[in-house]
């Protein structure tokens, strides 16, 4: 039920946004995120976007494990 | 390739962190996955099997259908039966079995009950059938909440007045002290949930380290996601220092979505709420405001309710509190399956039930 899918920002009108996700367009709302940009991606709920994906903080982690890993 | 799943999937780094788990030196470490989406990657992935017994995973309350009362459902169920109400729910709800019908057989008797993906499509319903009255069924934790509010403020700008919603939404860390305070469950860690983190950041979690010594990580949902955060919890354990800490940075900061927080608390105030299998917990759900007591589904449409009644043999309660596993229920896969559910944990694709009897578990505990 908290499911929510990393979806790219199309477009933005106004406070609703077109998504894409897996070649899918959908219509979202982004009142929950005013900071969001076209090009972000957005984690999708129930129709609305509920956080802007960190891109940083994404990559920061996958390299995190890595030298976790090598460190064992 | 898709963006942010991809990456999080990686079967070398997955297989690589399962072995440094299992290497570790500390034996027998007991966490609780709060949140039925983790359950339900847990068990797609067979971790909860490949980190046993270095790490035994228990399931816990976070499944919106599952906790919700009975008699909660009973109400939806009624409430459906109105010729003049439209019923709007998640997908989920509709094969919950209630104490005599389910949502599912009131619509083939004729009930109008819709399926949404969004409560803005419940508000388009509305909009659609001025001569109805729409009820939307809320359920959710604080990640859903947000967005339910958001639309309830869309609905009053727009001057929609047959437009309503039956609150049963509930609140994550005051259940989880309950559960604590209850003694019923010795873990030695939770992965508290990531989407319901989205919206309320770490903070709110902080007292379960400082007053019960336990850690805490907050996770995402892929499979490296689940890994990192119980490497996290085994490393707060071998160094007893219990902290929150947060595996799923590029989704959750410390305070969380200020905004959705906002919205949140402008439309709902907080109150207690009928957990199944738990009972009332005081703080631990939202009811409508003042200014939104129009919205209000319950004082809207009040229904008479025969008693409700908890389906014989079915351990969902104990399931939810983490005190059983579905393996202990003598139904479960006989009389219980997903397409003849007894019991809310068998419905929801989150339910644990539903998870064990989909991926299979004989050597989980
Ligand atoms: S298997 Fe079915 S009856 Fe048993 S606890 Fe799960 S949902 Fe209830």
């Amino acid at each position: 039920m908290c499911l929510a899918v990393p979806s790219l920002i199309k477009s933005i009108c106004s406070q609703t946004a077109e998504v894409e996700l897996s070649g899918i367009t959908r219509k979202v709302s982004v009142v929950l995120t005013p900071e969001v940009k076209v090009g972000d991606y957005v984690l999708v709920h129930a129709g609305y976007s509920i956080s802007v994906i960190d891109e940083i903080e994404a990559q920061e982690t996958i390299k995190m494990i890595g030298d976790m890993l090598k460190d064992d | 390739m898709i963006r942010f799943l991809d990456e999080y999937r990686n079967p070398e780094l997955a297989r690589q962190l399962v072995e440094r788990i299992r290497d570790r030196p500390i034996e027998g470490l007991r966490f609780m996955e709060f949140c039925g989406g983790h359950t339900a990657a847990i068990m797609k992935h067979g971790l909860r099997q490949l980190l046993y017994p270095k790490v035994e995973l228990l399931s816990g309350p976070g499944c919106p259908v599952c906790v919700t009362a009975i008699s909660d459902l009973d109400k939806a169920i009624a409430l459906a039966r109105e010729p003049e109400i439209i019923v709007a729910t998640f997908g989920d709800m509709l094969k919950v079995p209630g104490s005599y019908s389910s949502l599912q057989k009131t619509r083939a008797e004729g009930g109008d009950v819709r399926v949404v993906y969004s409560p803005l499509d419940a508000l388009e319903i509305a909009q659609r059938n001025p001569e109805k009255s729409v009820v939307f069924i809320g359920i959710g934790f604080e990640t859903t909440a947000p967005a339910i509010a958001a639309s309830l403020l869309d609905a009053k700008n727009q001057g929609v007045t047959n437009f309503f919603l039956l609150s049963l939404h509930k609140l994550c860390p005051p259940v989880i002290k309950v559960l604590l305070d209850s003694g019923e469950i010795k873990i030695d860690g939770i992965i508290c949930p990531g989407h319901v983190s989205v919206i309320i950041g770490s903070h709110p979690y902080e007292f379960i380290p400082r007053d019960y010594g336990i850690a805490c990580v907050i996770a995402g949902f892929e499979p490296l996601d689940i890994l990192l955060a119980i490497d996290m919890l085994v490393g707060q354990n071998e160094r007893a220092q219990p902290e929150v800490e947060i595996a799923y940075r590029r989704g959750v900061t410390s305070d969380g979505n200020t905004q959705a927080k906002r919205i949140m608390e402008q439309v709902f105030k907080v109150d207690e709420a009928d957990w199944r299998g738990i009972g009332i917990v005081a703080e631990s759900g939202l009811r409508l405001r003042e200014e939104y007591q129009a919205f209000n589904a319950e004082s809207t449409f009040p229904v008479e309710l025969p008693p409700a009644l908890e389906p014989k043999g079915c351990l969902c309660g104990e399931i939810l509190r983490g005190v059983m596993t579905p393996l202990d229920c003598k139904l479960f896969g006989k009389s219980c399956t997903p397409e003849y559910p007894v019991g809310p944990c068998m419905v929801s694709s989150e339910g644990t039930c539903a998870a064990y009897f989909l991926y299979g578990d004989n050597h989980g505990r």
